[in-house]
């Protein structure tokens, strides 16, 4: 089965590009039996050429170029000549002028490129839509974009994968982007799979070392946390062959309740290239590592809190609603663990499968699943990526929204959306629907 | 890629808009060596091969023929045009893109507005529209005009209402030249509050430029480089006739730059590309509210480059003093609406995060070695309310006759402006910031 990636905007052409970097090259040294990473994603076109399974979509041409020739010059993949849809003026980083304006204009366009990209697959395993929330193209069309997808393929599985930008600093409008983008998308994707650009920026510095951060940096972190899902890997129910259907059972064992649909991603080990002659990882320890990240809301293994103990099981709702404030517990609703490379199969995750972990109405045996896959991945001889749908991202959601309703307070910048045909009603129920999901995820118990 | 065509209106307005073509120019011959026709320069410029037949304009990718301006000449004296089409940058303009006349506005807003904008409006906007039509892709309109003479603020000011109706999708970014406190025109106060009410309700950015500020610029500049300052760098121009140097051409040279780095992430490559669009979206929160104080660093490199570059970092810190603001005030005592900085040059994404932080959450868009930074700041309200004050003297004596509502109507809109700017500095001041608005409850 195939999975069609539309990557949307100028964040969502790198990261994308930038992904299927990654997958081409981890999928070239060792073969997946059964189910090829590269036909996942790849196809080969009338020249034999391996072709990405992708669809680039931006109002303005730049970045789309851009991806285009670095990929054609890495000489191992390409992207599909007739695969893009660009224009010549960008968003201006108005969610209501790529909602409203440029997303109906060039629908037509925009659903015939991606239909193009769906026929040539042989089974359509579900579509990914890579973006950025904070500036107009990414955030605005790739709404409207994700909004016709839902139309047009009710049954497939529709994995949004969002870039948040950083808290402060990159474009003033970023929250009310921000928030329209996600209130829209609450009700039309699967499964929302977040990275915040402060939380890679951390790990660009701190685990990789690296001196001057670029956003190809940022990006390469983001790709390879996403690599390291999507890569085929054997589940518990596919029997020792490679699942065939890496979304529908992503979403299934992640999303149980439509109310609970953001995805937290962290990865362990990151080590700079330079150190890595130096590093020895065992399963036992990186797993430890990876439990404590979860509960103590880490999201690197440096700076970890292990002070954070998980409360006992009783607690009842509110009161450990309570406590999560004083202990700085993170309490998850499901987590997925994806193990990959030497020895994988005597590595015990029995640690992330503590009922206390949990929330009460959900037995923590439905709640935990673990993915393996005896190939090691990207440089690391062994590497785990823990898919968390946990309080983990309240935090930074509560400080977006708080952000823009103190602008909104005030009025300031509305009339730039009104402009469009997005009115301060609009705005209010995306607050409402935002603020519900915050309350939801408080009051996880 | 996008396009951008400039109105230069009156005196000033061409003086200033001549020495940005210059730079232009030089920037692009400076960074495409190979006389290539590219995108960078199609948005500026038209490639035009007179041989083929008619005013037939080459595609993007082709060799360079004859570049011409995408500009709008306007001017209702004779002398500073012809000095133009008959110095070095006479072949980048067309006289189909000029409209002159003989006579001057005479330091008459009213004269420059009513009288010419009715008599010539209609040739104006058919001059813009032949521009327009050679663009792939218009975003916007820049105006160059001053405020306190006749013709660029009265005929200016009409040309931007005539923009906004026959072009209501392309952004009008408006460059004001603002009189000095002791103008030699008495009548620059009248000219530029009447101007003033034009500029709030129909442009979406204006980046006002005092000229005294200006002035103490240079000032500084040649107490720090001495005697020596060396005018043929690359980045600072000569007079237009390649003769000596002219008192005002410095100036204009500052503002010159101004308009080049604004439009530089239009025009190349960049890790954070940015929009001409994205400026009034990030940096108008009020739709009155547009006008963006500007600052330039470094400054000194602009008149001599032998001077050693700044460190990095001080270079931000510039960016919010008072010394480097186009305008005279300091946007540090006062309220900051928005801000953004664009760098130029070889600046990584963490010099940015870093001094962001150091400054504390002013976002920028951008990435360089010369730092615009554009600040919506109610500092601006103290240049208005000197304006209304020197207005106001002057209106007390009544001198010249003229329909009175207007210049009523010019001054309440200019005190109802202030009093927003006013409304804002008291939410500041009364209210703590970190103080937020209640939130929506959420029932259990």
């Amino acid at each position: 089965m195939s999975i069609v990636t539309v990557q949307l905007g100028q964040c969502g052409n790198q990261v994308g590009q930038e992904l299927f970097d990654v997958i081409c090259e981890d999928g070239q040294k060792e073969v997946y039996q059964g189910g090829s990473g590269t036909e996942r994603f790849f196809h080969h076109n009338t020249t034999g050429e391996l072709t990405a399974r992708a669809v680039l979509i931006d109002m303005e041409p730049k970045v789309i170029n851009h991806s285009m020739s670095k990929a054609a010059k890495s000489g191992k993949w390409r992207y599909g000549e007739t695969s893009h849809f660009s224009q010549k003026q960008g968003s201006g980083n108005n969610w209501a002028n790529g909602y409203c304006v440029h997303g109906p204009r060039h629908r037509e366009a925009m659903e015939d490129v991606v239909r193009r990209e769906v026929e040539r697959c042989d089974r359509l395993a579900g579509v990914v839509t890579m973006m950025s929330v904070a500036g107009g193209t990414g955030s605005g069309v790739g709404t409207y974009v994700t909004q016709c997808l839902r139309e047009a393929y009710p049954h497939s599985f529709i994995l949004n994968h969002l870039t948040w930008p950083y808290s402060t600093g990159e474009v003033i409008v970023q929250n009310y982007n921000s928030v329209l983008t996600l209130s829209h998308l609450y009700g039309l994707s699967d499964a929302v799979l977040v990275h915040e650009n402060d939380a890679v920026h951390a790990v660009c510095a701190r685990l990789l070392n690296i001196k001057h951060i670029s956003f190809g940096d940022v990006n390469g972190v983001i790709a390879h946390q996403l690599a390291g899902i999507l890569q085929p890997a054997l589940t518990p129910d596919s029997y020792g062959v490679y699942s065939r259907n890496p979304l529908g059972e992503l979403v299934s064992s992640l999303v149980c309740h439509p109310e609970y649909k953001l995805l937290s991603v962290c990865s362990i080990p990151q080590v700079a290239s330079s150190s890595m002659a130096y590093s020895v990882f065992s399963w036992p320890g990186l797993l430890k590592h990876l439990r404590q990240m979860l509960i103590s809301n880490a999201r690197m293994e440096e700076g970890i809190d292990w002070q954070v103990r998980a409360p006992p099981v009783q607690c009842g709702g509110a009161e450990s609603a309570r406590s999560f404030r004083a202990t700085g517990f993170n309490r998850s609703l499901a987590n997925l663990l994806i193990l990959r490379g030497k020895e994988v199969f005597s590595a015990e995750a029995d640690g992330l499968q503590e009922a206390a972990l949990y929330t009460s109405w959900l037995p923590s045996r439905e709640a935990f699943s673990v993915w393996k896959s005896p190939v090691s991945f990207n440089k690391y001889e062994r590497s785990a990526t823990l898919v968390s749908n946990s309080q983990t991202l309240l935090e930074p959601l509560d400080n977006m929204v708080r952000k823009a309703w103190n602008m909104f307070a005030s009025r300031a910048y509305i009339h730039q959306y009104t402009k469009f045909g997005i009115s301060e009603e609009d705005f209010l129920d995306s607050f409402t629907s935002l603020e519900q999901v915050i309350s939801s995820y408080t009051q996880l118990g | 890629m996008t396009q951008s065509i400039v109105v230069q209106v009156g005196q000033c307005g061409n003086q200033v808009g001549c020495r940005f073509w210059d730079l232009a120019l030089r920037e692009h011959a400076h960074v495409n060596k190979e006389g290539v026709y590219d995108e960078a320069l199609g948005s500026f410029f038209r490639n035009v091969d007179s041989r083929s037949s008619g005013a037939g304009t080459c595609d993007i990718g082709g060799r360079i023929h004859r570049l011409k301006a995408r500009a709008v000449l306007v001017d209702m004296e004779e002398g500073v045009v012809n000095q133009i089409v008959q110095g070095p940058l006479r072949d980048v303009f067309d006289t189909t893109q000029l409209l002159t006349d003989v006579s001057g506005s005479g330091n008459n807003w009213a004269v420059g507005h009513m009288t010419y904008g009715s008599a010539y409006g209609e040739q104006i906007v058919e001059k813009v529209r032949r521009a327009a039509e050679h663009c792939d892709c218009l975003q916007c309109f820049f105006l160059i005009h001053s405020m306190g003479g006749g013709t660029g603020s009265g005929l200016g000011t009409r040309v931007l209402g005539l923009l906004k109706d026959e072009f209501p999708g392309v952004c009008r970014i408006v460059t004001s030249v603002y009189p000095s406190e002791e103008d030699d025109v008495v009548t620059s106060p009248y000219n530029s509050v009447l101007a003033m009410r034009e500029l709030t309700e129909h442009a979406d950015c204006v980046l006002p430029v005092e000229n005294q500020s200006l002035v103490d610029i240079l000032t500084k500049i040649r107490l720090m480089s001495g005697p020596r300052i060396k005018t043929d760098s690359s980045l600072a121009s000569g007079g237009p006739g390649g003769r000596t140097e002219k008192p005002f051409d410095s100036m204009n040279n500052i503002i010159a730059n101004l308009l080049l780095n604004i439009t530089s992430s239009a025009r190349f490559e960049g890790c954070l590309n940015m929009d001409l669009n994205e400026i009034s979206m990030n940096l108008v929160p009020f739709p009155r509210l547009h006008y963006l104080v500007p600052s330039l660093t470094p400054l000194y490199s602009l008149a001599d480059c032998h001077i050693p570059p700044r460190r990095l970092d001080q270079m931000f810190s510039d960016a919010f003093s008072k010394d480097h603001q186009l305008m005279r005030t300091d946007p540090r005592r006062s309220l900051y609406l928005a801000c953004a900085l664009m760098g130029r040059g070889n600046l990584q994404l963490s010099d940015l995060r870093r001094n962001i932080h150091r400054l504390c959450s002013v976002p920028p868009v951008g990435h360089a070695h010369s730092l615009l930074a554009l600040s919506n700041n109610t500092c601006v309200k103290g240049s208005f309310v000197a304006l209304r004050g020197r207005y106001t003297r002057l209106y007390r004596k009544k001198e010249d006759g003229m329909e009175v509502g207007l210049f009523s109507q010019a001054a309440e809109s200019l005190s109802s402006l202030i009093e927003e700017y006013d409304g804002l500095d008291r939410t500041s001041s009364s209210s703590s910031p970190s103080l937020d608005a209640p939130r929506l409850k959420m029932a259990a």
